[in-house]
Formats: structure tokens, C-alpha cells, sequence
């Protein structure tokens, strides 16, 4: 869905890393509203070139960490640098170094795509001819030519967000923020979004993206880093972090909940551990050491002692049981917690220059 | 490029974005304009038959207060606009980018006073329908449109400020205007300020807003009763109001600049 178009050459880009500095780091962020602690001690180091996703429920600081580093906002205490360039106070610097796309989408509904696109150029001064070079440009890669001279009040939700996507791109930016980039997308749409981003850090951009979908951080992320209520509570690959709650598990599910007993008897044997069950499903799992060699010494037993077994799998943890594990909730519940409190707070402002 | 001439031409970037929508949405300015034409129309037949200030042609007397309340009240859609662009978020996106700090501000205050022009344009004309005339020379009258767009910009600095201050487009609409009734009512807009009690007229004659007013009728040359009052802002209009508007912008320019660094979503 999305045209490739070759990227500009690295000289051709907007500000420069210093050598051996992470391309974005922070040290001990910390930021309240008035009684909530927003952020509290956040580190995080993104070497140049590579994906970090900042993964956590609503409500995390994900948003704030976001809006410390592209200059919005500025910590409590502690401080944070991009491209070697302190937020605080090199904020100009940054500015003309980084691109970012918020969390909702900020396209001006009563410009065309066109002119959304060419204003924002302008205003990184590129010059009238090659603001509008850039504009074609952009509109062609994300699939927007045949809407480029529409106002964006008649774009779908998943067009905006492609549309502001694009115009944290204009000035080519070495490193780019995205504040939940695929939220409210449909599935294709978000498919696309991913081959875009996927495509930008081919590039060599450095990106640090938040998301409260696991299978996203999965797909997009070289680290992730885990935060609740401010806090880091994990860091890793998507593999460290698996890995670091555990192995392979055995579920299978049988035809009725009375061959439970004698599923958990077979479970117990093959398995290390005690075996879960959940009655209305009829399942059953275990942890187990193996793989597939248990598999089959399971599934002979139970054949043996005539449990009908309808469906059966050995399941690697998911992003899903990681979270589940760290925060003891599930990402929707906490989403669902905090997006309460959000609802009853006041708006409170940040001072930034 | 220098810090100056930089924000100036962000702010024209802003500018023609804040126009595009004028033009995009023409129902805005047909409503803004219909309201002061609402205004000279009602003053002229409702009050002008009512209100008779010693040896003055009302109607003459009240075009110079329409035309200065028009035009504080016009100032109050910045307010309503950067409120809106900061719910919407585009604010954010604008203090992401390495553009002058000031620039959305200046682009705002300038298409809101292109709008005020308009606005102004369609007004001279209903007033000459309902029996308004200048009296005095193109220049006279030119400095006396002058002095009413400056105080004009300088309201649109001060609602900039409110528009920064407030935590919704709701709350900018109506606290972008609840203060200039007292401002416009306090005033000699359509009473001669003679005619207050003693403890207001002070307040009327000083009343930024009356010096405008007395200015215009001094430079379009329609009689006014400024001369009766002994304070020497109505007997020096022209130099109070310029000093006046001078001064909103000291002050409410560095303090809007200031709210805009600040502003956060919400
Ligand atoms: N302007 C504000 N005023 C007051 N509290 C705020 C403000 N912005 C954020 N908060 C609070 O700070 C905390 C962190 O918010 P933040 O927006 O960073 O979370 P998030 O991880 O981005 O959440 P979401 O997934 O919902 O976007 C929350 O408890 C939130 O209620
Ligand atoms: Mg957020």
C-alpha cells in the first residue's frame, strides 16, 4: 500500500549524532501533575539507528516521557538528551533535529493534505520549492495523492494519522518519536503503518515508539522497555523478557469438563509444576520441559485413558504474559484502571521553553 | 535570518493557514459581520430616536463607538482560536517544530486583524446607509482608521492571552468576552461620558476604549461631547489611544509569548 521511494542520502538529513552518545538518552526523568507522578526516575538509552518501543498501560508516563523529548515538556528533575542535544536547554537544536507525530493526530482540518504538508516545510524553512518537492513526496508515499487536495476534514481517522505521520517526516529527521502510531487503525491500515516504519529505520532513523500493543513492540522493536506508573519494571528484547518468565507451556483444551481430573492427573505426570485448569473452557495447561517430546508422551496417555482431546499446543510466553507477569495485570485491565483516573483529572500545565 | 525577520515570516505561515480557514468556512465571517451590522442598524432606529446628546446627530455620534466595539469584540475569536488549536493539539505539533516562538501568535493576531478589516469594510459602508458621514480629509480619516486598527491589535494580544489561559474553546468563548462588556459599556461609546455619575466618569474618560472612540470622531470630524469632560485624555484622544494601545502591546506580547511556551495540551 505504500510506494517505496529512496531515502535522501544521510548528508541530506537534519542535525547529526554525536559519536558515542545514544541517540536518545535519559537519566532519572522524573515529572508530576500536581499530585500524580507522572514519570518517576525513568533511564532509558537508544543507540543511534535502532527501535525502542515504550510499552505500558494508560496511564504509564508513556506520553510524558514522549513529550519531555521532543521538547514540550520539561522534567521535574533529572535530564535526557537526543542526538547529544539537551531537551532543556538546547530545545532549538532538538527541534531542527527530531520529527514527532502525538498521540492524536494534528493535521489542520480545514487544510488539504497538500497544504498541511508544504505549511509545516515552510515552517522547518526549507524554502517554498522545496517544501512543496517534499509535500509531493510524502503524499505519494503514504498513499494520500488521490486525497492530497481534499481538506482533511473529509480524511478517515486512519488517513490522518498516515497525514500526520508524514509530517513528522518532512524535514527528514534523524531521530523520530511516535506516540501510538497505530492506535484506532484498522488491521490492514496498521500492517501498512508497520511497513512504513519498518522501512524508515532501514534508513538508519532512530525511532522510539510507545504502544499498548504487544505485538507490535514484538514486531517493530530491537528493546523494549516496560513502564508502569512511571516506573521502568522491565527492559529487553522481546526474547530477554519472554524468556524471563519462563519456558514452554502444554495447553490443551478435551470435549467435557468431567475428563478435567483425569486430564490434570496426565498433566501433572508429564509436566513440572502444578497443572491450571479452567473449568467452563474445559482446558488445562502446564509448564513444561521438552517441547514436543512431552507433546506426544501427553497425548498418548490421554488416548490411553480415552480423554478426547480437541485441540492441543505447546505455547511459547507472549508479550501478553509478560505484562501479565511484571504489572499483575493484564494490559486492558490496567488501560481500564487508569483511563478511569484519567477521566476525573483536571488539566494542569507543564512549563517548557 | 534574524530572530525578527524569522518569526515575522513564520508568522505569515500562520497567518495564511488561519485565512485558508476564513475562506474555507465563509459562514464565520458572514456571522461576525452580521452581528455589528445588527448593532448600527438597532442603535440607529431603536436608540437613535431615544437618545439625544445635547447638539450631537446620534447617528453620527454612535458609527465611531460601534466601530471600536466591533472591533474589541472581534479580537476576542484569537482567544477562541489558539484555544482551539491547542485542544486540537496543533499547538504541539507547532512547538515541535524549530519555528520562532512567537510566530503562532503574530500569525494569529495578523489574520484575526485582516478579519477585523472586513469586518470593518462592510460596516463603513452600512453606515453610510443609515446617514453616516466623514467630514474631514482622506488622511484625517485614513489616521482615524489607523488608530481603531491598532487598538485592535493590541485587543487581539490581550485575548491571546486569555485564549493561552483557559482549559477549553468552551471557556474561551465566553471569558473572551464577558470583560469587554463593562470595557465597551464603561465607555463613551453611546452616552457622552458627561452624562455618568460623578464616580464613573473618571473611569469612562480613561477607558482606553473611549479615547479610541474620541479619536475617530475627532478624525472623521463627527461631533462628539468629549470636549465637556476636564480629563486630558478626551481633550489628547489621539495620542492616549496610540499610547494606550502601545501599551497593551508592552505588556500582553511577552506575557502571551510567555503562556505559549507553557502551553500543554489539556
Ligand atoms: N496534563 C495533565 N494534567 C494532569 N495529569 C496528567 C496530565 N497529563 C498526564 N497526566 C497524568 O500523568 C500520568 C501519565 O500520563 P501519560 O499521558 O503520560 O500516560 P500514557 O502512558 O501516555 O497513557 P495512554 O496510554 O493513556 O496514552 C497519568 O496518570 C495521567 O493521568
Ligand atoms: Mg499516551
Amino acid at each position: 500500500m505504500v510506494a517505496a521511494t529512496p531515502e535522501p542520502s544521510a548528508a541530506g538529513r537534519a542535525g547529526s549524532t554525536r559519536a558515542g552518545a545514544g541517540a536518545i538518552v535519559a537519566h532519572g526523568l522524573v515529572k508530576h501533575y500536581g499530585e500524580v507522578r507522572a514519570l518517576d526516575g525513568i533511564d532509558l538509552d537508544v543507540p543511534e539507528g535502532t527501535v525502542m518501543a515504550l510499552l505500558g498501560p494508560n496511564g504509564a508516563g508513556k506520553t510524558t516521557a514522549v513529550r519531555i523529548f521532543t521538547t514540550l515538556l520539561e522534567p521535574d528533575s533529572g535530564h535526557a538528551t537526543v542526538a547529544g542535544l539537551d531537551v532543556v536547554h538546547d530545545a532549538d537544536a532538538v527541534r531542527r533535529t527530531i520529527g514527532m507525530s502525538g498521540q492524536n493526530a494534528a493535521v489542520d482540518e480545514y487544510l488539504t493534505g497538500r497544504e498541511n504538508l508544504d505549511m509545516i516545510g515552510n515552517l522547518y524553512h526549507l524554502g517554498k520549492a522545496a517544501s512543496r518537492a517534499r509535500a509531493d513526496e510524502l503524499l505519494e508515499r503514504f498513499d494520500l495523492v488521490d486525497a492530497a487536495n481534499r481538506v482533511v476534514k473529509t480524511y478517515s481517522g486512519g488517513m490522518r494519522r498516515r497525514l500526520d505521520l508524514a509530517g513528522s517526516l518532512v524535514a527528514n529527521p534523524r531521530v523520530l518519536f511516535l506516540d501510538e502510531p497505530t492506535t484506532g487503525l484498522d488491521p490492514r491500515s496498521r500492517l501498512g503503518m508497520w511497513d512504513v516504519i519498518e522501512e524508515l529505520v532501514g534508513g538508519g532513523t532512530t525511532l522510539l515508539l510507545t504502544t499498548q500493543y504487544l505485538e507490535e513492540a514484538d514486531r517493530l522493536a530491537d528493546a523494549i522497555v516496560v513502564i508502569d506508573h512511571g516506573k521502568v519494571i522491565a527492559r529487553g528484547t522481546s526474547d530477554e523478557l519472554k524468556s524471563q518468565i519462563g519456558g514452554e507451556r502444554l495447553e490443551l483444551t478435551v470435549s467435557s469438563a468431567s475428563e478435567l481430573a483425569a486430564t490434570v492427573d496426565i498433566l501433572r505426570k508429564v509436566g513440572v509444576g502444578e497443572p491450571t485448569t479452567e473449568e467452563k473452557a474445559h482446558s488445562a495447561g502446564v509448564a513444561v520441559e521438552g517441547g514436543s517430546a512431552v507433546l506426544i508422551e501427553a497425548l498418548r496417555q490421554l488416548d490411553a485413558a480415552g480423554v478426547v482431546v480437541q485441540d492441543v499446543g505447546i505455547r511459547r510466553p507472549t508479550l501478553d504474559d509478560v505484562f501479565l507477569a511484571l504489572t499483575g495485570h493484564a494490559a486492558e485491565e490496567a488501560g481500564e484502571a487508569a483511563a478511569a483516573k484519567k477521566r476525573g483529572r483536571r488539566g494542569d500545565k507543564g512549563e517548557s521553553s | 535570518m534574524s530572530v525578527l525577520t524569522q518569526a515575522a515570516a513564520d508568522g505569515m505561515v500562520v497567518a495564511r493557514r488561519n485565512l485558508i480557514k476564513v475562506k474555507r468556512v465563509p459562514d464565520l465571517l458572514i456571522f461576525t459581520t452580521i452581528q455589528p451590522v445588527m448593532f448600527v442598524l438597532l442603535f440607529a432606529y431603536v436608540f437613535g430616536g431615544a437618545i439625544h446628546p445635547k447638539g450631537v446627530n446620534y447617528r453620527e455620534f454612535l458609527m465611531a463607538g460601534i466601530f471600536t466595539q466591533t472591533v474589541a469584540f472581534g479580537s476576542a475569536i484569537t482567544a477562541i482560536g489558539l484555544a482551539d488549536d491547542l485542544q486540537k493539539g496543533i499547538i504541539d505539533r507547532f512547538r515541535s517544530l524549530p519555528m520562532a516562538r512567537s510566530a503562532v501568535l503574530v500569525g494569529r493576531t495578523t489574520s484575526d486583524l485582516v478579519n477585523n478589516l472586513i469586518v470593518m469594510v462592510v460596516m463603513s459602508l452600512c453606515g453610510l446607509l443609515v446617514g453616516w458621514r466623514i467630514h474631514r480629509s482622506v488622511g484625517y480619516a485614513l489616521l482615524g482608521y489607523i488608530v481603531i486598527f491598532a487598538f485592535a491589535f493590541a485587543m487581539s494580544w490581550v485575548s491571546a492571552t486569555i485564549g493561552l489561559s483557559v482549559s477549553s474553546v468552551e471557556v474561551a468563548q465566553s471569558a473572551g468576552f464577558i470583560w469587554l462588556f463593562p470595557v465597551s459599556f464603561l465607555s463613551n461609546a453611546f452616552v457622552p461620558t458627561s452624562q455618568l455619575t460623578r464616580f464613573l466618569r473618571p473611569i469612562a474618560d480613561w477607558n482606553p476604549m473611549s479615547s479610541v472612540v474620541a479619536s475617530a470622531r475627532e478624525l472623521f470630524g463627527n461631533k462628539g461631547t468629549e470636549k465637556l469632560s476636564t480629563a486630558w485624555s478626551m481633550h489628547h484622544p489621539v495620542v492616549t489611544a496610540l499610547g494606550w494601545s502601545l501599551l497593551l502591546l508592552l505588556i500582553f506580547i511577552p506575557l502571551s509569548v510567555r503562556k505559549y511556551r507553557a502551553a500543554a495540551t489539556r
